[in-house]
């Protein structure tokens, strides 16, 4: 599944990659590159294995097979959904804090993270508990982006996100890629967004894999046969083919 | 006796007691608060019976029961640790089966007067040694929490984004045990196998409910813990009755006042 990229620097090469559980494979044979400074999304209907292959890409599930990231990557992690206590007396300014002390990042580098995602100071004073769920999703960015990440891995990023919001922060992640040269990974079910952010594009349905760019993986047929039905997504005119 | 153990508690004022109990306070203040975070309150308190079988092995061998409470917890944290690891067993699982393993060990190997003071503790004459090791161990708790802090956060709230962070989580949550080990430790004489558990959990679980913040959580919790463990010990000198069940009540008042607020 090696495409077009191969011309750019990698900033990510995945080779028969396979991970499983009770001996059940749930990605098998997964091989994929990502360019320096590209965005790529991985999509695919639920269960399909792309928080397991998120977890496994960061090293924190065992596998087998060939993960290599470019040499002094530092990697920023959002992930799809924690199971946070409502009454944790833990803050969003905790969090930030505990960061940035184990990143050795600074005061400013949260403050310059909260302005990115569109955070008050204020809201994060209030425990992680307390906050919606739209500025919980904000403060795992702003976390993410403590410690200048050269990689931004985000498992569904703007799940619950208003409208708004979800705009700041893709579009927050395109300028960083565009300013900074992070490399973003991302796991979305918005073929919108991913049409409009992503360079490259892995879907994953079981078992059955494909890796492109979007124009080439987002047809009506190959999303039908990805999802099991039809898909309809919506593309700004000026992004029209 | 040939053993320090304590069969009955004292009745008199032991500075070298009140210091210990006010380093062992900070010390249960400071780790309870992350192992009620990280929902620990029910294998806190079976770990600490994992305790039994090394304070009977001890006294049996005219060791000082102490350190045959400390090896038995250490080696206890260290199985229940490796099993987790090696299996996809839940954690409180395989401490159920290690605690219920060690109570019936240590029940067989310790009987009578040294049972009942195993289990509910006591206070007996501390030698200046065993109050400075005792508080030695108090300040390498409390270091090691102060200074952990915020990897525990992060592990706390998402151990794969302290993973991305460089955090090795798995060792940082033996360290933990480990420290939480001690912590219990440090409470068996006065508590006993059975309450010292509590003195962890109990301040913490007053904490959590009052806090707003972490630091606030971790300051009122060493002052609960701190004001349970003296005015235990006052109380217990002054109407003559065992200090650790004083301690639990203490702590037990002070989180039944919590339950005022909100």
């Amino acid at each position: 599944m090696r495409g077009s990229l191969e011309t750019h620097r990698s900033a990510l090469e995945v080779v028969n990659l396979s991970v499983g559980f009770d001996q059940i494979n749930v990605i098998e044979r997964l091989s994929f590159e990502v360019a320096h400074g590209s965005a790529m999304a991985i999509i695919g209907p639920n269960g399909a294995g792309k928080s397991v292959l998120a977890t496994a890409l960061i090293g924190a599930l065992p596998y087998t097979g060939t993960i290599r990231w470019e040499a002094n990557t530092k990697l920023g992690y959002v992930p799809q959904k924690l199971d946070i206590e409502r009454d944790l007396p833990i803050t969003g300014r905790d969090f930030l804090r505990a960061k940035a002390a184990v990143a050795c990042a600074s005061q400013v580098d949260i403050t310059n993270a909260l302005g990115l995602v569109g955070l008050q100071m204020k809201s994060v004073g209030k425990p992680i508990g307390a906050l919606s769920g739209g500025q919980f999703q904000r403060l795992l960015v702003a976390a993410a982006l403590i410690g200048h990440p050269t990689v931004l891995l985000l498992d569904e990023p703007t799940a619950g996100v208003d409208e708004p919001g979800q705009d700041t922060l893709n579009n927050t992640t395109e300028r960083l890629r565009k300013e900074r040269g992070l490399t973003i990974l991302f796991i979305s079910h918005d073929l919108s967004v991913v049409y409009q952010h992503a360079t490259s594009v892995l879907c994953m349905s079981r078992g059955r894999t494909c890796f492109g760019a979007p124009k080439r993986i987002l047809t009506p047929e190959l999303l039908a046969e990805l999802y099991g039905a039809p898909v309809a997504y919506h593309v700004h005119n000026d992004l029209r083919p | 006796m040939a053993h320090p153990w304590p069969t009955t508690f004292t009745m008199t004022f032991d500075p070298n007691a009140i210091a210990l109990s006010i380093g062992a306070g900070a010390a249960a203040g400071l780790v309870g608060c992350f192992a009620v975070m990280r929902r620990m309150t029910l294998a806190a308190d079976a770990i600490s019976h994992i305790a039994l079988p090394g304070i009977g092995l001890a006294i049996l061998l005219r060791v000082h029961p102490i350190l045959g409470g400390v090896a038995a917890l250490l080696v206890g944290t260290l199985l229940v640790w490796g099993i987790e690891g090696r299996t996809r067993l839940a954690t409180e699982t395989i401490i159920g089966v290690v605690f219920s393993t060690a109570l019936a060990v240590g029940s067989l190997v310790t009987s009578g007067d040294e049972l009942i003071a195993a289990l509910f503790g006591g206070v007996g004459h501390l030698t200046t040694l065993e109050a400075a090791l005792g508080l030695l161990l108090s300040l390498g708790v409390v270091v090691f929490v102060v200074w952990q802090r915020h990897r525990l956060v992060l592990a706390l709230v998402s151990p794969e984004i302290a993973h991305t962070t460089g955090i090795n989580v798995r060792r940082l949550n033996l360290l933990f045990l480990l420290v939480f080990a001690l912590t219990i430790a440090l409470g068996l004489r006065y508590l006993g196998v059975l309450l010292v558990g509590s003195l962890v959990i109990i301040p913490a679980a007053t904490a959590k409910r009052l806090a707003r913040s972490l630091r606030g959580m971790l300051v009122i919790s060493v002052a609960v813990s701190i004001a349970s463990t003296t005015l235990g010990t006052w109380l217990s000198l002054a109407l003559h009755r065992a200090p650790g069940s004083m301690i639990v009540l203490v702590a037990a008042g002070f989180f039944l006042l919590s339950l005022l607020r909100r």
